[in-house]
């Protein structure tokens, strides 16, 4: 089984009651859902080698070189904002109470108060300060301190899907069960047409077993829904996926749409999930046309020490002379061959309730889909 | 995470030449780099932290509940 990031998997919850009750004592932080989820991220592991929320040298480490202070990759801020005035009335030292929804979900033990530049943050992670890019313009609304310490959660967050919730602990038992020593992560915020089968199944004949693995939380208009993505995976397992060789689970974060940077961080999360190799497709975690379409393949050639392996795969289209999915590396034929899996034309069709033709989209997975009034994001 | 500062350590020159024409087209940007990153692995091996029995038995049960193993 491949090692956790940084060698073990992080722990960090108190349930006890005891736990709870000490709450009543501390200042209090309100903090948002994805913040939420991100806080039993650290906890539960899934985020290891974190056990809390950066402190000022891991920051600037990971916006400088994108790695941690002591050198293990790492990318994108794990970071808790506050505003000036909250940040004024917290010291170093100080454990505080982080409560969702009025209700006491964690402790910070505050080690760290700084600020920091919103632009070069930008720049660093995203490639850009231009507030068209949504992870800027998030980045953006946030408080203008952030603060570091090690974290303990009390309470899991919500989940709309419980029974595709699995944490790193519990994924690494599942493949040691199934007795997959091979398993390649498949990172997702869409529904599958029939390019994204080919790229999971191309991937999985090398291997042991595969892992579907939707990044369930905040995304941006126009976006599938999370509850079409989840509907519509259970279609296409029902009918297409071997149950001895695949398998599906949820992770709860929100998109950054920070493209290379952020395949890394997709990455490092299914390294901790127990995968041994990840899918990196074209545009990975990209948006409009802030990256190029092969830098999330580029960037993990800076990175030799992942010891996740990732599986690069190009633009692949239905040939119509090789009368299958194929992609540039394999298919000799020219364009006039090529019908493209265009998310953009599938979409439409599916928003306008028309079933996309059956080579581009399996019949059940497009009703899945269907049977929702709307299945965007608005 | 905690602060981290560095340390110097000495290997043999022979050693150190052997590790530079190793990293030549790695990624790995310096000999430290990479020695820092095998002491790492090996080190992480000594300090994994295993499931007790029962703490398996107990994700073993979920994942039956679930549906994920018989």
């Amino acid at each position: 089984m491949i090692d956790p990031h940084g060698g073990k998997l992080v722990k960090r919850l108190d349930f006890r009651e005891s736990a709870r009750k000490e709450t009543e004592k501390l200042k209090k932080k309100e903090v948002s859902l994805d913040k939420y989820r991100d806080l039993a991220n650290i906890a539960h592991g899934l985020f290891s080698p974190l056990d809390g929320y950066m402190n000022e040298n891991d920051f600037n480490a990971v916006l400088r070189n994108g790695r941690l202070e002591n050198d293990l990759p790492w990318t994108i801020p794990i970071v808790m904002d506050f505003s000036r005035e909250e940040g004024a009335n917290i010291r170093e030292g100080e454990r505080i109470a982080l409560a969702y929804e009025g209700e006491p979900v964690g402790l910070l033990d505050v080690e760290d108060i700084y600020g920091y530049d919103k632009a070069n943050y930008a720049r660093s992670v995203f490639g850009t300060d231009s507030i068209e890019h949504p992870g800027v313009k998030r980045l953006f609304s946030m408080g203008e301190k952030l603060v570091g310490g090690k974290i303990t959660l009390l309470k899991d967050p919500p989940t709309k899907f419980p029974n595709y919730k699995l944490w790193p602990e519990e994924t690494r038992v599942l493949f040691r069960e199934k007795g997959w020593k091979k398993i390649v992560g498949f990172q997702t915020r869409n529904t599958p047409h029939i390019g994204h089968e080919y790229v999971q199944k191309a991937s999985l004949t090398l291997v042991d077993g595969l892992l579907i693995n939707p990044l369930i939380g905040k995304k941006k208009k126009g976006d599938f829904k999370d509850e079409t993505i989840i509907k519509a995976y259970e279609a296409l397992f029902n009918e297409y996926y071997p149950e001895n060789t695949a398998t599906m689970s949820i992770i709860e974060t929100e998109m950054r749409y920070a493209g290379p940077k952020e395949a890394i961080f997709h990455a490092i999360m299914r390294k901790n999930l127990g995968c041994t190799h990840f899918i990196v497709g074209r545009d990975h975690a990209g948006v409009g046309s802030f990256y190029g379409p092969f830098d999330a393949h580029k960037i993990f050639l800076e990175y030799p020490d992942l010891q996740i392996e990732p599986i690069f795969f190009r633009s692949f289209y239905y040939c119509k002379k090789c009368r299958s999915v194929v992609n540039d590396k394999i298919c000799p034929h020219g364009k006039e061959y090529q019908i493209n899996f265009s998310g953009t034309a599938i979409r439409q069709m599916l928003v306008e309730g028309k079933r996309p033709p059956e080579d581009m989209m399996r019949p059940e997975v497009a009703d899945a889909i269907l049977s929702f009034e709307n299945p965007l994001v608005e | 995470m905690a602060q981290e500062d560095s340390r110097t350590i000495s290997i043999p020159s022979s050693l150190y030449r052997r590790i530079e024409k190793r990293i030549i087209a790695t990624g790995f940007e310096s000999v430290s780099a990479y020695v820092a990153y095998v002491l790492r692995e090996t080190l992480s091996d000594d300090e994994k932290e295993a499931l007790t029995p029962e703490e398996e038995e107990k994700i073993r049960e979920r994942l039956r509940t679930l549906g994920y193993i018989d």
